[in-house]
């Protein structure tokens, strides 16, 4: 997100202001009034329901992104695989996400019941409530394993650490992210169709993500 | 309205606010008096290091803890040399957790209560020939009742709504570690309202019942006092 601010900054004469948050606590906070433009989500089910609660309008809504899972562990020069993952003797404990509200906790769920582990790693799985802390269980060393997103494995501080395994996009439902307008204002109609812009693929490609219109 | 995991989530968080007073009842009680007694030039350092959880927030100190929990850190380290199973993601984890998080709201008022006391009483106590165990309990013990009350209930309050540690080092194990407070948060985030609303008013008036108990108890204790 630093990077997409930073180039479109560049480009406009407006300025961007960069709320975090999780989804979930985002959407509380638009239904009970918060003044945000735009609103960028890990998901599609809550920019979803702010169209149909009438806080924003369908034509405001698109996906932006795809999003990748990743298995990762701080130990280097591990072959992380299928396979690796398939041996449950390989980790005591596998970071996941909360799958209730992180869509790649969703993913990772997914992942381990098609390769048939949800029950034999039950005893192993953490959730993390978003897939930050996730990754903060697995990159502290406390989990021996953790399914984040590919764009956290990729970002700039983290790159070349740890060994990595991009899962396969055929081994869980796409993780399409959408964002939706919710004013009118000239900023976030520009700042949305930035995000359509070759600067902005160009940047999702390099930080872990997949294009919107890739269905993988 | 209460669903099974919540109920579970209740059930945990009142054993570890239970399990954490205790403890800190028992440790709290030599270094309160300790601290109320003393003249060592250390006491001043030792009060504001347990007065540090007050200031400190708590991902931040769950966040230090989790480092702490890790392998490589100076406690996971120790418990793997003792053949112990880690500490983080346990219900142990997060008794030692709550402990750091409660202990200045358990010895703050075991010291007020012992340093009003006064030396009278223990040198009274002394000359009738009572051992110093002796004196600590037959004579210090029940003229503090109401400082381990307000102590103990201080503690359980505090650790029952406790959020920030037990969400950097617990890992939502339901039956486990996930708590009361964790929850909640889970049910907002995943857009359940009515049920956080439930809880939230389960904790609200369990604490709320909690506090009551101890004004009153304060009230009649005073009232007994002056009668």
């Amino acid at each position: 997100m630093g990077h997409i601010k930073l180039a479109f900054e560049d480009n406009s004469e407006h300025k961007l202001r960069i709320i975090r948050g999780s989804s979930g606590k985002h959407y509380a906070q638009i239904t009970n009034g918060a003044p945000f433009d735009i609103f960028l989500s890990a998901d599609q089910r809550r920019p979803r329901r702010l169209v149909e609660e009438g806080l924003a309008k369908e034509s405001g809504l698109t996906t932006y992104a795809h999003g990748q899972l990743a298995l990762w562990s701080k130990q280097n020069n591990l072959q992380l695989n299928r396979e690796y993952l398939l041996n449950t003797n390989n980790y005591c404990v596998i970071a996941i996400a909360n799958p209730r509200l992180a869509p790649y906790g969703k993913a990772a769920n997914e992942l381990l019941s098609i390769l048939g582990l949800e029950s034999l790693v039950r005893e192993k799985v953490v959730m993390g409530e978003n897939i930050a802390q996730a990754f903060q269980f697995a990159f502290s060393g406390n989990a021996d394993l953790g399914l984040v997103a590919y764009s956290q494995t990729e970002s700039p501080n983290l790159r070349g650490q740890g060994s990595v395994w991009l899962v396969p996009s055929n081994l869980h439902r796409p993780i399409k992210q959408d964002m939706v307008i919710l004013t009118d204002s000239a900023a976030a109609l520009e700042f949305s169709s930035f995000m359509k812009s070759a600067v902005v693929r160009a940047i999702l490609l390099t930080s872990g993500y997949l294009l919107p219109e890739v269905a993988p | 309205m209460l669903t099974q995991p919540d109920i579970a989530a209740l059930l945990i968080t009142l054993k570890l606010a239970a399990t954490t007073t205790l403890i800190l009842l028992l440790l709290g009680t030599p270094l309160a008096w300790w601290l109320a007694t003393t003249r060592s030039k250390v006491r001043s350092a030792i009060e504001a290091v347990i007065a540090l959880p007050l200031v400190l927030p708590p991902t931040v100190l769950g966040f230090y803890l989790l480092l702490a929990f890790s392998p490589d850190g100076p406690i996971g380290a120790t418990t793997a040399a003792m053949g112990l199973p880690s500490m983080a993601f346990s219900f142990w984890g997060l008794v030692l957790g709550s402990a750091i998080y409660s202990l200045p709201f358990v010895v703050q008022p075991l010291q007020n209560s012992f340093a009003g006391l006064g030396r009278m009483p223990l040198e009274v106590a002394a000359t009738l020939g009572a051992a110093p165990l002796d004196r600590f309990i037959s004579v210090v013990l029940p003229l503090s009742k109401l400082g381990y009350l307000t102590a103990a209930v201080l503690g359980f309050a505090h650790t029952l709504g406790e959020f920030g540690v037990v969400l950097m080092i617990g890992g939502n194990i339901p039956g486990e570690t996930q708590v009361l407070s964790i929850a909640i948060y889970d049910h907002v985030e995943a857009l359940e309202y009515s049920q956080a609303h439930w809880l939230a008013a389960g904790l609200l008036l369990c604490s709320f019942l909690v506090l009551l108990m101890i004004y009153s108890a304060n009230r009649r204790f005073h009232l007994m006092k002056t009668a």
